[in-house]
């Protein structure tokens, strides 16, 4: 069962494993994450080498051809694609590494057939389903952020009855073929099932749930890799594989919890079925304080400080350079600026500091939820940058709202709100913000980055006079 | 064969706890580079696609072999790639990019 011969590979395959680990710890702090990085990708190029002289490998030239275009394509999506579409290349990767898990299973099987004993079989189908799985929930995932596919949720009845369904369709295919390993036709009907449940089980999900997705994404494709390690015997595959796993997992839950809902919530789509409530409902949006940029230019220099919230409208308009080049002129003018990010901000884990990173922000003006929500209430204008739901006081305090109980920023009690959108649509999740109609507000319709650009003119042009 | 499906179910329980403390000292601020750098770290999946590719199964496997081979190369190369350049724009006020 084992492919590994030599002692030398194993130990290549724990200087790996260690290297991994090294990586990953150097992720605790900024200083020392590119360091870490470098030492993970060693540890890869140990493990590649040592597989590649000492497993007993005959033929050469596919693996060429699939190393060199490999990296062809790996290098060309990592060097020139924008940081905007970051959400897109990590959905992208997730499909890439959850077909290589599938396709090494699938060989597997093939090349073993009947011979294969019931532990292997269990981890080989578990390999391929996860792994098709997280193929084609990639690509969905892929395809709505890309605008492929409708970002909105998609349900229809019986939706939840039909996944849960197909889930323990699989379950018990698994548990058929460990009993009998030499049904073939339960074990590729198997890897369909994974390629259905990947379609099937993204397309409910709207898009402002996509952290919690992408997240989810991460994991299987970690246990896919895991999955594959038990199959093979391969223990720097069980270990990379249950890195990436609890990375995943634990960044999922930590996404849910940050839209106070629940892992089945996410899952099995909720918003989706509140939204068409709160649509095309005109309610209160008309008595909003709609402000022109004189307006807003007056009242951002005169604060003293100034904190701003970034959210996927920043994103969609590309405007973090704008932000931080307003920041810029105001902090010239003698203002303090921070900004507050929302840790489902965005379309993915961490989406807006990377962003304002790319902007040459320094991090050390990026400020977590809890380490800044006091300080709105001391704060002279707070300036929301295509942020929504994470702005809304509805979620503090409106029982009836489909975000009541999420951690939201306490915006409302800064002296004055600016808030940045492209018009007075509802947004995403198709819920009314209360924040928009209160008094302190000022409402600045339009595309975020020309009107930033039209904020910097206006107060460089204050501070001249 | 149960005592090495055994050994494997340790290694990887005690790989993920160690995952778990790890990774819950990654601040929010990295959590995108913490993505793909996992990413790239579970495209070692590629050493099974390598042996897949290249031990001379037929031509079913080979070739099955090398678009796994070509997937978890992307992922690799671009992962750990992709993670450098967003880890070199994370700055301090004032330090030269």
């Amino acid at each position: 069962m084992n492919h590994i011969v030599s002692p030398y590979l194993t130990f290549a395959y724990l200087i790996a494993s260690v290297c991994f680990i090294l990586a990953l710890q150097g992720l605790s702090s900024p200083t020392n994450a590119r360091r870490g990085n470098a030492i993970g990708a060693f540890g890869m190029l140990v493990a590649v080498v040592g597989t590649l002289i000492l497993a007993g490998i005959i033929d050469y030239k596919w693996i060429a051809a699939g190393l060199i275009i490999g990296s062809l394509i790996g290098a060309a999506m990592s060097i020139w694609i924008p940081m905007t579409k970051m959400p897109e290349r990590i959905a992208l990767s997730h499909c890439f590494g959850g077909l290589a898990a599938a396709l090494v299973g699938v060989v597997e099987y093939h090349h073993r057939g009947a011979s294969i004993d019931r532990f292997t079989m269990g981890a080989l189908g578990l390999e391929v389903f996860l792994g098709f799985l997280t193929f084609t929930g990639s690509l969905m995932a892929f395809g709505k952020l890309q605008g492929l596919i409708a970002g909105a949720p998609v349900t229809w009845k019986g939706q939840n009855a039909t996944n849960i369904t197909m889930f323990f369709g699989a379950l018990v295919l698994l548990v058929l073929l460990v009993i009998d390993p030499s049904r073939a036709v339960l074990f590729y009907a198997m890897g369909a099932l994974g390629l259905l449940v990947g379609v099937l089980a993204v397309l409910p999900i709207g898009g402002a749930d996509m952290p919690v997705v992408i997240s989810l994404l991460n994991s299987y494709a970690g246990l896919a890799s895991a999955a594959t390690g038990f199959a093979l015997g391969n223990n720097v595959l069980i270990i990379a594989g249950a890195l990436d796993g609890t990375s995943g997992f634990l960044l999922s839950m930590k996404m849910s919890k940050a839209m106070n809902r629940s892992f089945a919530n996410v899952l099995f789509g909720a918003f989706g079925q509140v939204a068409p409530a709160a649509d095309g409902a005109a309610g209160p949006a008309a008595n909003y304080n709609l402000a022109t940029v004189e307006d807003a230019v007056g009242v951002l220099t005169a604060s003293q400080s100034v904190i701003v919230v970034p959210g996927y409208g920043m994103a969609v308009s590309q405007a973090q350079h704008a932000v931080r080049e307003l920041a810029q002129a105001l902090e010239a003018n003698g203002a303090t600026v921070k900004y507050a990010i929302h840790p489902v901000a965005g379309r993915m884990p961490g989406h807006m500091n990377v962003l304002l990173a790319e902007a040459n922000v320094s991090y050390e003006q990026l400020f977590d939820l809890d380490d800044i929500n006091d300080e709105f209430s001391r704060t002279d204008v707070t300036l929301v940058v295509g942020a929504n739901d994470v702005v809304n006081p509805a979620a503090k305090n409106n029982p009836g709202s489909p975000i009541h109980g999420m951690p939201v920023f306490n915006v409302e009690e800064s002296r004055a709100v600016i808030v940045l959108k492209r018009s007075m649509n509802t947004g995403f999740a198709g819920i009314e913000n209360d924040l928009f109609v209160q008094p302190n507000t000022m409402m600045v319709l339009g595309d975020a980055k020309k009107t930033l650009r039209e904020f910097i003119a206006g107060v460089k042009e204050e501070a001249a006079a | 064969m149960a005592n090495e499906l055994l050994f494997g179910l340790f290694i990887f329980v005690l790989a993920g706890f160690l995952g778990h403390y790890v990774i819950e000292k990654v601040p929010p601020l990295l959590h995108t580079p913490l993505m793909a750098g996992t990413n790239a770290i579970s495209g070692i999946s590629l050493v099974g696609s390598l042996v897949a590719a290249g031990s001379g199964w037929g031509w079913t496997a080979t070739l099955l072999g090398f678009v796994a081979v070509t997937c978890a190369t992307i992922n690799t190369v671009g992962g750990f790639l992709i993670t450098d350049r967003m880890l070199k724009m994370f700055k301090r006020r004032g330090a030269k990019g």
